[in-house]
């Protein structure tokens, strides 16, 4: 319940960090004046071809207040066995507990803060956003005050995931969650954030609560990671969203992949009215590799917006972009995604697909796949498609008994199932099918 | 001795000595140019009265004049599309240009009319023979004006209509007015908004009903003076069943300074028609060709834009069709080759307006030394239609390191009754490949020409005879000191 009238996250300059290292509140400030000095993006902007500025209007939103833990009514559907697992709500920590090895700092980014200072000084926010939301990232910057901080240390290897949720709860309430994770030398890890909507649970509820059909309260999450592979180590990072269906969601991610580094991100997207994806991966050295994975299935009024961009800085790299769209209802999705190879990164490999599945006539799918190369002995190419499932597949299956409507349910499962797949890690992928099955069992 | 025999065999149309001696004549032909006599001259900048000039000149109705002022005033209001077009477009100049040239010529049906330094002028680039040799009719435009214009005599009495502008509007009203400025209204772009504004020159041409011209028609324009910017215009109107094709080439000496060529060309396929529209642009390398193409197919029609880039400093162009009726068909082949200095930015529009529509966009483009070569296209597919079909493929070759390429497409599909698919890939030639060639006695030169011949080789084969034979030409000039 919100008793006082809050001011909006887009006119009230943000409370700032107690105990705060130095830099970190100059980092805010600053942060401030560039989310107020940069204009909102107009429609002549080739980044917001085809997006919704509307979705910009975020004057009725406010920070989050803080909550009790104990109100929030919320089942966790997570990873069978995690190695780390951190529960923010409203961007408090609630719930830490981990077994790691020696050496791994895996913390709550408020705690980080005071005990890692230079660690995080370094590598926070390094990477200048280009993909669009320029104004907020700013905002983000400027609000920051909690989120997930994992560092492996040379030749460490994790072999169970780490996993976070980010919840948000309360009426227009807004978190902004960041996740940082740097990998040295050799070392290996995954991690998983979620962003989940909740009640704070004053109202009466039943006992499902949580999911997509309870969607009174408005939230909005603007997340932001920073990934930060070094030489010869790997990095898996899956995102969940899974807000309620009035919410929005700004994830602006970058990854640094160094040399004979692997660093793979995907986001899965089955909740929120609106959300835009920014991802931009930056192959920095001899032998990087980076894989781009994104699964959406949007549904009723849902629209996605993702923008990607592979940048190849050095010679010898390997990129391979993946994003599905399995389109229901009014669904829109936009995607739009660049290769870029600098001058001199030659022996480049660098793919690009994007394929939508039309599965109703009202849907509406947009994409941009674009390249600009400046090399030679570069191998690139990009795909995109759109289509429906066509009669004969439909007969195929009705023809070995199965009912024409679960036809369709198999094919846009198997037409998901082949991003899963590219997880090549058996947790995360059950996981993510968990919420694939459970976003496919809500489409009557 | 040897070596001769084997380069004849893998280029059998030519042995390489001719090849050699064609081709030098070939570098040079466009690059003359004979001393200016302008009897108009509307003098240099763009203000009203510059319109008002163009518009008397030319003995204009007045709502011609009025539709020129109007898009003068779109223009000074509309934006350079800089946000997603190259800053190479501020360097245009549009103080510095002079907006229309002639020297008082009507368009001649002979060539011994047309003035003796015009008349070498076409005859340097080949026009009268090759109008002899094949072509239905032929329109030859210096500068502003068409000095010559021509078409079959039993063609005219079918009733083919093949004019300027200037004649088109005037003498043909009725036919040219209902379309005209209709499939490219004058704000589609600022380009598009100036040459509303200052055009001249140009084909219009009406096909009546099931005349089928078995033979092409073909414009040649030509820019002979400094700082002239050229702005023709062309409308071609396929009746119901009737069929053309149409071609044009361009060519301008080297000048010190920029030039400008902004044309505006609408074609109208009406039910069942047919049109072909072929380009092959050879621009010198200072003339930025910022180009608005487009073509409406009704029931069942098809328009084809058969598109070749090899000259100008900056090309803009991306030929668009609207399927307005059912079972439209709409096509680009587009060749592109940016050498040092050059960028193409060329592409296609499909924008899909009626049921069981299909598109389908071929691009290749080769990049050598510093030459940028983009590809944009969009691809529209509204709510409400069904079986609509597109498909786009675009490929680019890089020849040196230091070349560019870059693709922007852009697809838009709603409805789920629908196919589209998009492909495209960069690639280079291979040390392999070109070391397997000169294995067999070619220097490496000859190697990369026939690569790069043999990658656009599927396309080249669209165009008609006369001019693919030409292309493999200009490519392998192109390609020339292009390695080592």
């Amino acid at each position: 319940m919100q008793t006082l009238e809050m001011p909006s996250i887009t006119s009230q300059e943000p409370l700032k960090l107690a105990d705060a290292p130095e830099w970190f509140q100059t980092l805010q400030n600053l942060a401030w004046e560039t989310y107020q000095n940069t204009p909102a993006p107009t429609r002549k902007k080739e980044t917001w071809r085809f997006g919704d500025l509307k979705q910009l209007n975020l004057d009725n939103f406010i920070p989050a207040s803080e909550i009790d833990a104990g109100d929030i009514e919320l089942e966790l559907n997570g990873l069978e066995e995690a190695s780390a697992q951190f529960i923010f709500a409203n961007d408090a920590t609630v719930h830490a507990e981990s077994d790691l090895p020696e050496g791994v700092i895996c913390l709550p980014l408020e705690d980080a803060l005071q005990e890692h200072s230079t660690l995080i000084h370094q590598h926070l926010l390094k990477q200048e956003v280009k993909l669009g939301s320029e104004k907020y990232a700013a905002l983000h910057a400027a609000n920051l005050s909690n989120g997930l901080f994992v560092y492996v240390p040379k030749g460490v290897e994790i072999e169970k995931p780490i996993e976070a949720y980010h919840i948000v709860a309360g009426d227009n309430a807004t978190i902004f969650p960041h996740t940082l994770i740097i990998t040295e030398d050799n070392a290996k890890v995954s991690v998983v954030d979620y962003f989940i909507s909740a009640k704070t649970g004053q109202q009466t509820n039943t006992s499902e609560v949580c999911y997509a059909d309870d969607a009174d309260e408005t939230h909005l999450v603007l997340a932001m990671n920073d990934l930060v592979a070094a030489n010869g180590s790997q990095l898996n990072y899956v995102t969940v969203q899974n807000l309620n269906l009035t919410s929005k969601v700004i994830q602006i991610g970058s990854t640094t992949v160094d040399r004979d580094a692997r660093a793979k991100s995907f986001v899965l997207n089955v909740g929120a009215s609106w959300a835009r994806n920014e991802s931009y991966s930056t192959l920095a050295g001899n032998g990087a590799h980076s894989d781009m994975l994104s699964l959406n299935i949007p549904t009723g009024e849902q629209q996605y917006d993702q923008r990607t961009f592979q940048h190849h800085a050095a010679p010898h790299t390997y990129s391979d972009l993946l994003y599905k769209n399995a389109l229901y209802g009014k669904a829109k999705t936009t995607f739009s995604g660049l290769i870029a190879v600098d001058e001199g990164a030659h022996y480049t490999d660098a793919y690009q697909t994007c394929r939508n599945l039309l599965m109703e006539d009202t849907t509406e799918a947009n994409s941009m796949p674009g390249l600009q190369i400046n090399a030679d002995q570069v191998k690139c190419s990009h795909g995109s498609t759109a289509s429906a499932i066509s009669d004969e597949e439909i007969f195929y299956l009705q023809a070995r008994g199965i009912q024409p409507k679960a036809a369709r349910q198999l094919i846009a499962r198997g037409f998901c199932v082949q991003v899963i797949e590219r997880l090549e890690n058996e947790q995360l992928q059950n996981l993510v099918l968990n919420y694939l099955d459970e976003k496919f069992s809500s489409i009557s | 001795m040897e070596i001769e025999d084997i380069s004849t065999t893998t280029a059998p149309e030519i042995d390489q000595e001719t090849a050699d001696a064609i081709a030098i004549d070939e570098r040079s032909k466009g690059d003359f140019k004979y001393p200016e006599d302008h009897k108009y001259d509307a003098g240099v900048g763009l203000n009203e009265d510059t319109i008002r000039y163009i518009s008397k000149v030319k003995k204009e109705k007045d709502w011609i004049l009025e539709f020129r002022l109007k898009a003068l005033e779109v223009f000074f209001k509309k934006e350079m599309p800089t946000n997603w077009a190259t800053e190479d477009l501020n360097n245009i100049e549009f103080d510095k240009i002079r907006y229309y040239l002639a020297n008082g010529q009507r368009p001649t049906r002979s060539w011994d009319e047309v003035p003796d330094d015009i008349k070498e002028t076409f005859e340097r680039l080949g026009i009268p023979e090759q109008e002899r040799a094949f072509l239905a009719g032929v329109e030859a435009q210096f500068d502003s004006e068409a000095a010559y214009s021509n078409v079959k005599e039993d063609l005219e009495k079918e009733g083919v209509i093949f004019v300027n502008s200037t004649e088109g509007l005037r003498e043909h009203e009725e036919i040219f007015r209902p379309y005209f400025g209709k499939v490219i209204p004058t704000g589609d772009n600022k380009f598009s908004a100036l040459n509303s504004a200052v055009f001249s020159g140009g084909s219009f041409i009406y096909i009546p009903k099931g005349v089928k011209v078995k033979q092409p028609l073909q414009a040649y324009f030509r820019i002979n003076s400094e700082n002239f910017g050229q702005f023709e215009r062309t409308l071609i109107i396929a009746d119901e069943g009737s069929e053309v094709m149409y071609m044009e080439g361009c060519t301008a000496p080297k000048f010190e300074t920029a030039t400008l060529h902004s044309a505006v060309v609408e074609l109208v396929a009406l039910k069942g028609a047919k049109i072909q529209y072929v380009t092959v642009q050879n621009w010198s390398s200072n003339v930025f060709n910022l180009v608005t193409k487009r073509g409406m197919a009704h029931e069942d029609a098809e328009i084809r834009w058969i598109d070749c880039n090899i000259g100008s400093r900056l090309t803009m162009k991306y030929p668009g069709v609207v399927m307005k009726g059912e079972r439209a068909r709409g096509e680009v082949v587009s060749i592109a080759l940016a050498n040092d200095g050059q960028h193409q930015d060329t592409g296609a529009k499909m924008i899909h307006a009626a049921d069981n529509t299909t598109s389908n966009v071929v691009s290749k483009s080769i990049s050598v030394g510093k030459g940028i070569s983009t590809y944009r296209g969009q691809v529209h597919i509204p709510k409400h239609l069904k079986g609509c079909k597109n498909n786009t493929e675009c490929d680019a070759l890089l020849i040196n390191a230091n070349s560019q390429t870059d693709t922007y497409p852009a697809i838009t599909v709603r409805g789920n009754q629908h196919v589209t698919q998009h492909e495209a890939s960069v690639s280079q030639v291979s040390q392999e490949m070109l070391f397997y060639m000169q294995q067999r006695g070619l220097s490496e030169t000859q190697a990369m020409s026939l690569a790069v011949n043999g990658f656009v080789n599927d396309l080249v084969s669209e165009f008609p005879m006369e001019y693919s034979v030409e292309l493999k030409r200009l490519i392998d000039l192109e390609m020339e000191g292009s390695v080592g």
